[in-house]
């Protein structure tokens, strides 16, 4: 499987296929039994931190810590990833999710959307060069939604990488290049294409 | 390393709730083991020693356990790992955390301990906080690390202890015979042998448990 700079693929498959373990191990949060991937020229095995330099990922879980604020939140992941904690950047970036307003509000005070979002400004204070997004249109209304592709035709400007894993082919199907199918961990299909509502399982939930 | 001290720290101001029970557990354990040595002035103040740092010991095991259970609520572990820079940052700075919410509960139990059991320590205050460092380090030091390695076991409140215990036997008993050689005036100089052992473990835990952590850390 190969996925060129500059291209935003859908990874799709039924559930238990492996999606969601292929898109941790490349992001490295789990380490692979068997196989390898390169994320540009840098392998998961041999130079995970490397593939960390360049990737970010939103997950199931958003990571929020509810007892620090969202403002917070950013402040720490821009400290974790060694970007600047101008103030300014934090600001905008929340402007960018449409959360500007709750910068004060506390994580725990926040839905389970307004959570996804913050997820998604830490990747707005990243220059990564690999989005990896699972599920990522789960608890988003529209606005939301809109944003999420956003990001991804903002990375694929900037000549970046993305996989998405989602069962749902109306929110995805603008904001990708092709779909790749697996079963069981394997790769069984791969469009050249646009995405096509056939390749997208009919039952919804997680990979 | 700083921003995961600062932000465990930050997490702990903003709800003191963690603190607040481990003092009141930690003062709870020390009354209890009063009631059990008895009235006896000279036993209290000979055993002053031993119920410190198995005080210490007991309320410890709780901050360890909330230090990971914060990352673990929303899913922050993953994220955490999966920043740039090297793991041991995250040990570090955990362990940081973890070593300046010990030393308050600490500041809060030695008092107590001068009050219940009788504790001599203006015999040698200012060694006897050296010692209370020393042993502390190394006790958080594991602590830090075994938390890790329970974090993602579903029973990890009944595993730790049963990990660290164990390994905490050295430290423990530095740690209570160079107190109570300092309490009882050290006519003989015997917390210096006891001091060398502390720092001694100190370093060779503090080395390994940097060098072993990103393996247990990673699912």
């Amino acid at each position: 499987m190969r996925v060129e700079a500059g291209e935003v693929i859908a990874l799709v498959g039924r559930n238990g296929s492996g999606k969601s373990t292929l898109m941790r191990a490349i992001s490295t949060a789990l380490r692979p039994t068997r196989g390898t991937a390169t994320v540009y020229g840098n392998d998961i095995r041999t130079d995970p931190g490397g593939v960390r330099e360049l990737t970010a990922m939103i997950g199931h879980a958003t990571g929020v810590y509810e007892d620090l604020t969202v403002t917070e939140n950013l402040h720490f992941a821009c400290r974790m990833a060694g970007e600047s904690t101008d103030p300014k950047r934090l600001l905008e970036a929340l402007e960018r999710v449409g959360l500007a307003h709750e910068a004060n509000e506390r994580g725990r005070n926040l839905s389970a959307g307004q959570q996804r979002r913050i997820a998604l400004a830490r990747v707005f204070l990243r220059p990564v060069r690999l989005l990896l997004l699972d599920e990522p249109y789960t608890s988003f209304d529209d606005e939301g939604v809109a944003r999420v592709n956003e990001a991804l035709a903002d990375l694929r400007r900037r000549g970046g990488a993305g996989i998405v894993i989602t069962h749902d082919f109306e929110r995805v199907r603008t904001a990708v290049d092709r779909t790749v199918r697996i079963d069981n961990g394997v790769l069984i299909d791969a469009h050249a294409g646009p995405p096509m509502k056939q390749d997208f399982p009919k039952k919804v939930g997680h990979g | 390393m700083g921003a995961v001290a600062w932000k465990d720290l930050a997490v702990e101001r903003r709800t003191k709730a963690n603190f607040n029970a481990v003092v009141f557990f930690a003062a709870l354990t020390m009354l209890l083991f009063g009631f059990a040595l008895g009235a006896d002035t000279e036993a209290l103040k000979a055993a002053s020693g031993g119920v410190l740092w198995l005080t210490v010991l007991f309320s410890g095991v709780l901050v360890f356990n909330r230090s990971y259970q914060t990352e673990l609520e929303t899913g922050a572990l993953e994220v955490l790992l999966m920043y740039p820079g090297e793991r041991w940052s995250i040990f570090a700075g955990k362990f940081l955390a973890n070593l300046a919410f010990v030393l308050l509960v600490e500041a809060v139990i030695l008092p107590l301990a001068v009050v219940l059991y009788h504790m001599p320590l203006l015999n040698a205050p200012w060694s006897v906080l050296m010692i209370m460092l020393l042993g502390t380090i190394g006790f958080v030091t594991l602590g830090t690390f075994y938390a890790a390695m329970a974090s993602r076991v579903r029973s990890r409140e009944v595993l730790l202890p049963l990990l660290l215990f164990p390994m905490l036997v050295p430290v423990l008993i530095a740690a209570v015979q160079a107190t109570s050689a300092l309490l009882n005036g050290d006519a003989m100089g015997d917390s210096r042998t006891w001091v060398r052992l502390l720092v001694v473990f100190d370093l060779i835990f503090f080395v390994a448990a940097l060098l072993a952590f990103e393996h247990v850390i990673e699912g």
